[in-house]
């Protein structure tokens, strides 16, 4: 159990590239972009083809970045150009890039199990180097070495390319074409009367955001060893539910950039950790997931409504109450002085 | 400044909706001019500032704004010249960031946008100085979303956000319509400020005849597209609002049909 919860913070961190970039979409440019369940797998299918060919597994999980990137824009442009519905843009962009990944693989499935991926070439480092020792002295010491994982280097390494990750992000969206790509989702009107051209704006942020879900495909791929061309099947919904998820519980009600890429990051976490528990669970299976994903993101989008409902009704009824209390009160008020104003009289 | 030379607008043309907006409309404004349009619903005053703005491409005639023709130019690259204030407060902002980054993407109208630091030290106390010549109290909330300001304060910081950075042309769309009266008053004398302040060429549309005998030095009422009527400097001083009616009916032999106009003059 122990274990399988820190296999999921591991695929957490990798996941949470992907979330982001879908935060960067649905999110900042109010874009709900359907790209990601295509891009996704292109992200994966160049890294393992390159890798498989031999080339070096860095250059390769870049080239599939690069790729994610390119594929994005031709969504935003398809959009802004085109003047395609978003919802639609993406949804044929999904649909082309099935046909277009398979061209990619040249076969469904694509095993990487004995290639050199970024991971292997991070575990060689890790022994070369001797880490495991340096880092496990301070658990060992502390008599709790048993409760941690045996081999720490993909966790050490996708924490560090995460935090690099996120400082970049914060960073870009809070200099001045960042910022103002955040307005283009917020009031395109204003923006465009400050003479900044939207449509490259949006453009650009759906090109970053589809690279950030390609490098998350490809990392992916290289994590779990294998390339498929259904990997990427509900992937849209895999993203928002982290991001709602993240917002919910870790935002405390800021909506500050770099506490909400934090949270973010944090929620697509918390959302593998869920993911494993539920594979622990006798009854569910992992196909199951799905429904479960979809029923989070049903119940975050429903839920804070339906409280808000309710607390107007429980205001109503209250004030109503209030109000009937107030009446008898004075009532009574009026009743004692008719009272005391007949006492008088005899 | 700005020179409108022969300007046509036709919508639905061919159609039995046919309508002429803008009818061989030629008129120019001097650097420093500050125009006021008032004229009946349909006038053509909207159709006028969006032909300026950029929003509408007009079928003949051109625009010119400080020798440069613009009557080509999309609605953002000309923004490079306009500053514009909305009648809608909620469109002149973006509601879910700060008002410090809101000043910042205005400031993006003058120069390119770069990948640098947005809001800097040094920028947010030049922001702070400019927020406090408005004397409503935003430079102590830089930070605060602006959908948290009121209709007022909204209308406020989009006026200082198309004025301070000194623009050729002001566009002022009913910019007060929908305020208040107190707020409305507010608005006003900070429009007067920020123009003289930063001396610029303002178009302005209003609905009010005292208002628009009231500010800066020149008055054109339209009706049908054209510019029916001007006042300039010395003319304008002794204008009332019955002289406008009366000049009204005797030009077009009716009475102007603006309901607004009526109830608010």
């Amino acid at each position: 159990m122990l274990q399988a919860l820190y296999g999921a913070v591991e695929s957490g961190l990798i996941y949470a590239l992907m979330a982001l970039g879908v935060y960067i979409s649905f999110r900042l440019l109010d874009f709900p972009d359907l790209t990601v369940d295509g891009s996704f797998v292109t992200g994966g299918a160049v890294t393992s083809v390159m890798v498989v060919s031999g080339v070096d597994p860095f250059t390769a999980t870049l080239a599939g970045a690069a790729v994610g990137f390119l594929v994005g824009c031709i969504t935003g442009i398809l959009h802004t150009k085109g003047n395609i519905n978003p919802l639609l843009a993406g949804i044929l962009m999904m649909v082309a890039l099935y046909s277009i990944n398979l061209r990619i693989m040249g076969q469904p499935n694509i095993p990487l199990l004995n290639e050199t991926t970024v991971f292997t070439v991070v575990e060689n480092w890790w022994q070369t180097l001797n880490l495991q020792g340096i880092v496990m002295a301070p658990f060992e010491a502390l008599g709790i070495a048993a409760y941690v994982p045996s081999s720490l280097d993909v966790l050490v390494a996708a924490t560090i390319l995460m935090v690099i990750v996120k400082k970049l992000l914060d960073f870009f969206l809070r200099t001045e074409a960042g910022t103002t790509l955040r307005a283009t989702g917020d009031n395109q009107t204003m923006v465009r009367s400050f003479s900044a051209n939207t449509n490259v704006y949006i453009v650009v942020g759906i090109g970053v955001s589809n690279m950030l879900v390609a490098f998350s495909g490809s990392m992916v791929v290289q994590h779990n060893g294998f390339a498929d061309i259904n990997l990427g099947v509900g992937m849209i919904i895999i993203g928002l539910a982290s991001v709602i998820i993240g917002e919910v519980l870790f935002s405390f009600g800021s909506d500050k950039i770099v506490r909400t890429t934090l949270a973010v990051i944090l929620g697509a976490i918390v959302y593998r950790m869920i993911y494993a528990v539920a594979l622990q669970v006798d009854f569910l299976e992992a196909s199951d997931m799905k429904l479960i994903t979809a029923l989070i993101v049903v119940a975050a989008l429903v839920v804070p409504n339906w409280l808000g409902q309710t607390n107007a009704k429980q205001q109503y009824k209250k004030s109503k109450a209030n109000a009937a209390k107030q009446e008898a009160r004075q009532a009574d008020a009026e009743g004692e002085k008719s009272h005391a104003t007949a006492q008088s009289h005899s | 400044m700005l020179q409108l030379n022969h300007i046509h607008k036709t919508f639905y043309p061919n159609t039995p909706d046919e309508r002429q907006a803008l009818v061989d409309l030629h008129q120019e404004l001097s650097g420093g001019d500050v125009v006021t349009i008032i004229g009946s619903n349909g006038a053509g005053k909207s159709t006028l500032l969006n032909t300026i703005a950029g929003s509408i491409v007009p079928d003949e005639g051109d625009v010119v704004i400080d020798g440069n023709d613009v009557t080509r130019l999309s609605e953002q690259k000309r923004a490079a010249y306009i500053g514009r204030v909305f009648q809608d407060p909620k469109a002149g902002t973006a509601p879910g960031m700060t008002i410090e980054e809101n000043m910042m993407i205005s400031l993006g109208r003058t120069k390119r946008r770069s990948l640098f630091r947005g809001v800097t030290k040094q920028l947010r106390q030049q922001f702070r100085e400019h927020l406090a010549t408005l004397e409503i109290g935003l430079e102590n909330r830089l930070n605060t979303k602006v959908g948290l300001l009121s209709g007022g304060e909204r209308q406020a910081l989009s006026l200082l956000m198309a004025t301070f950075t000194e623009p050729k042309i002001l566009l002022l769309d009913e910019h007060t319509a929908a305020l208040d009266p107190s707020k409305e008053e507010l608005i006003l004398r900070l429009t007067r400020d920020l123009v003289e302040r930063h001396q610029l060429t303002t178009v302005m549309v209003t609905h009010q005849m005292e208002q628009a005998i009231a500010f800066g030095n020149r008055l054109w009422m339209m009706d049908e597209g054209k510019v029916i009527f001007e006042a300039n400097d010395e003319t304008k001083q002794d204008l009332t609002v019955e002289d406008l009616l009366d000049q009204f009916q005797a030009i077009r032999g009716k009475k102007m049909a603006n309901d607004r106009a009526l109830l608010t003059k």
